[in-house]
């Protein structure tokens, strides 16, 4: 039984078996990356004071920027802690489109269209790491935004939800006479022609027949194209302004009378920028009215004191596992605590590498897997335990009590492996939760998990191997 | 050996007095269910000088504003919940606060509309099934037993009941509501309690493999002996930094904590006291039979 336990098929525990032939080289590449990944968790922008000789020397501390170019190949990170909205404040709005008027074929384009429309809002706002994404779920079409640092939004709200506003203005009578001087419709010198965006059918990207230049035709629903028939022989000869959200795009003169409900809008666009406009004409034409069915604001200090309170008691937890251990189990339980300290300083690392946006609960997740971390060393130490008080010599206990326990520990966290990834939904699936605050908490649980394997094996048993000299009262072999 | 298996009714009646008080209150009283699922608005707002409760609801009524509860969280700090309504009638309210009382900072403000909150009820459900399925299917892998699977499964709904039952209670007695978080922390004690439960049943396993004429009943015992000490210093590390998270962490991550806290207290009691038992009990009729 127990020699086909020590051989077991697990190639994660061949590794291990192989490695146990250099504990010594293993334990100098831990120490390696244990300084490696220590630098990566440098705080930001913490200043140290130094008195030297009467004078104070200060220097700020920030985590090391990769900035690696080779080529035309580029590699830039900043490795730095992407904090939640429930810990940076900010705000959180889903809006909802209302795709009842649109075609099923064209639902998907003008969803990107509105969330392109609403992200050019967002940048025009100047908010930090904005997030503007469409979502689409069953028959629901949605754009999700979150502005994180954002406490101040009543006004980036109310431009968020409107929908682009696509209008037709002709000028008014008292400015045709001074037409040289028309320059620049504004909404004061031009009166609206009751034709707007949905009155729009939609608009496409075309280019000119004769000079290939890229054009935006244009399709009017059939009321629409009474109405800019009308409009259009009314106004011949004359400038038609159209504007996007209250601010003139452009100002075409009407040639003739145009009765086919369509039109092309042309005039020395570059093909990116008649992609735009059409797209934002689309946005505003295709009438994707949103509503906010889901907002959420937090104020940066709530954040802010729930973040201190929650790391502080995370910090008096950790204090009490790493008393506990020692307590309990000596010296190895010092080991235990080591390898919980390379844990820790390894989470923060890689949290700040792919990088993870910690959020409260995310943070609950990280505390609660340096319990299951401690787990591992609890398991071993027990089997440990065990095969001693059979009358086995301590190395080969303790080689033993780690290969029994690998099953247990196996099986133990594989369950929590599995529950985190059906939280943190990777494929996106329409029914299981993508909700921020679940998500952050299943990421730090699966890497907990997933690192403290790690660590709980690999890091305490180097260690041990390296630096253990054998418990009290056991004669050495 | 500590013989874990005389004193089952013990186990019953300890089980019992947590979960009936707790189906009572389930049924009485229910689960509050937060706006994350019902929709509505949480409005949490810090005011110069808060003015009196009725006052407050005076404002409420004034504004059309259908009020779940007012809550008073320190001399400055007012929740407000409210049932689903129009951002426009939530932005007047807010102004007739700040008239009312001076300066207001929105500490928080959280508006969910009724479709999302359905929908995440639902996604929260659908994503708690697959989660006891995976667990499920897992254990049968692992154990090829019917008798195995049935008692973890039975370990499964007491944790479950007990869960809900103590949200029941609290949300009765201090006003605590059920959340997506909730729902997170439910989920992870499914998978802490299965893992504690298959530590055990390893155990017994691998003794019934060397001992195939010993009574289960002894086998257990002997596994259980084993196997407990190290069950309550796994469980302790876990909970010593979940109580310090309930005691001192930030007002946010409080009740989650607390619910990842029953979870994992439940979680390692039902291992030796529930499922144990009721493998023994499934042995018992099976032998009868």
């Amino acid at each position: 039984m127990r020699t086909s336990r020590y051989c077991s098929k697990d190639i994660v525990w061949d590794i291990i078996i192989n490695m146990r032939n250099n504990p010594k080289r293993l334990f100098i590449f831990l120490l390696i990356l244990t300084l490696f990944v220590g630098l990566i968790d440098l705080p930001e922008k913490f200043i140290i004071s130094i008195p030297w000789k009467g004078k104070t020397i200060q220097k700020e501390i920030n985590p090391p920027q990769l900035n690696i170019q080779i080529g035309s190949f580029k590699i830039q990170k900043k490795f730095s802690t992407h904090l939640g909205l429930d810990l940076a404040g900010g705000i959180h709005v889903a809006l909802d489109a209302n795709m009842k008027d649109i075609p099923e074929g064209s639902r998907m384009d003008a969803l990107d269209s509105a969330r392109q429309v609403i992200e050019r809002r967002v940048n025009f706002f100047g908010v930090s790491e904005p997030l503007v994404q469409q979502v689409k779920s069953g028959d629901t079409y949605r754009v999700i935004v979150e502005l994180p640092g954002v406490t101040d939004i009543e006004e980036a709200l109310s431009l968020i939800g409107q929908t682009a506003k696509l209008e037709f203005r002709e000028l008014m009578e008292n400015q045709e006479s001074t037409q040289a001087a028309f320059l620049f419709p504004t909404e004061e010198n031009t009166k609206s022609v009751d034709l707007s965006g949905k009155d729009l059918k939609k608009a496409t990207l075309t280019f000119n027949s004769n000079n290939g230049e890229p054009e935006v035709a244009i399709d009017f629903t059939p009321d629409g194209g009474k109405k800019f028939a009308e409009i259009t022989k009314r106004l011949i000869g004359k400038p038609l302004a159209i504007f996007l959200d209250d601010t003139p795009l452009m100002w075409p003169t009407v040639k003739t009378e145009i009765t086919d409900g369509s039109g092309v809008i042309s005039g020395g666009f570059t093909q990116d920028q008649a992609k735009r406009l059409t797209l934002q004409l689309n946005a505003g034409a295709l009438p994707v009215p949103v509503t906010v069915v889901e907002k959420r604001i937090v104020g940066a200090t709530l954040g802010a004191d729930s973040v201190s309170k929650s790391v502080r008691a995370g910090l008096i937890g950790l204090g009490i596992v790493a008393l506990f251990m020692i307590l309990k189990y000596g010296w190895l339980g010092l080991f235990a605590d080591l390898a919980l300290f390379v844990y820790g300083l390894l989470t923060l690392a890689l949290y700040r590498i792919i990088p993870i946006t910690l959020t409260l609960p995310g943070i609950a997740g990280f505390i609660l897997s340096i319990g299951m971390a401690v787990d591992a060393n609890i398991l071993i130490f027990e089997r440990f335990k065990e095969e001693l008080r059979k009358g086995k010599p301590w190395q080969i206990a303790m080689e033993l009590g780690f290969g029994k326990a690998w099953d247990s520990i196996r099986d133990a966290n594989f369950t929590t492996i599995i529950t985190s990834l059906i939280l943190y939904n990777p494929g996106n699936w329409d029914f299981l939760p993508s909700s921020g605050l679940v998500r952050g908490f299943a990421a730090t649980l699966f890497i907990g998990v997933v690192v403290s394997l790690f660590t709980g094996i690999i890091v305490t048993r180097t260690f041990i191997r390296v630096l253990y000299r054998g418990p009290k009262g056991v004669k050495k072999t | 050996m500590i013989r874990f298996s005389k004193y089952i009714w013990l186990y019953i009646l300890i089980s019992a007095l947590v979960i009936l008080p707790g189906i009572y209150s389930l049924f009485r009283w229910g689960l509050r269910p937060s706006i994350d699922f019902t929709g509505g608005t949480v409005l949490a707002v810090k005011l110069e000088k808060t003015p009196a409760h009725e006052v407050l609801e005076r404002i409420a009524k004034e504004n059309s504003i259908d009020l779940v509860e007012i809550q008073k969280n320190s001399t400055t700090e007012v929740t407000f919940r409210i049932k689903p309504t129009s951002e426009e009638v939530i932005d007047d309210f807010q102004k007739s606060l700040q008239t009312e009382s001076g300066t207001l900072v929105v500490l928080r403000k959280d508006m969910v509309g009724p479709v999302i909150g359905s929908e995440l009820l639902y996604k929260a459900i659908v994503a708690s099934i697959l989660v006891v399925i995976a667990i499920l299917s897992y254990v049968a892998y692992a154990f090829k037993s019917f008798k195995y699977g049935v008692s973890a499964v039975a370990s499964l709904v007491h944790d479950m009941l007990i869960m809900f039952c103590s949200f029941s209670l609290l949300g009765h007695f201090f006003g605590v509501e059920v959340d997506t978080l909730f729902v997170t922390a439910f989920l992870t004690t499914m998978s802490f309690s299965v893992h504690d439960t298959i530590v055990i049943f390893d155990r017994i396993r691998e003794y019934r493999r060397k001992d195939t004429r010993t009574h289960l009943t002894n086998l257990s015992d002997i596994a259980l002996t084993e196997t407990i000490g190290r069950s309550l210093v796994n469980s302790f590390t876990i909970i010593f930094m979940l109580l310090s998270l309930v005691l001192m962490g930030g007002e946010t991550v409080r009740w989650f904590a607390m619910a990842l806290l029953i979870g994992t207290i439940t979680g390692t009691y039902s291992s030796p006291f529930v499922a144990t038992p009721v493998l023994l009990l499934l042995d018992r009729w099976e032998k009868k039979k």
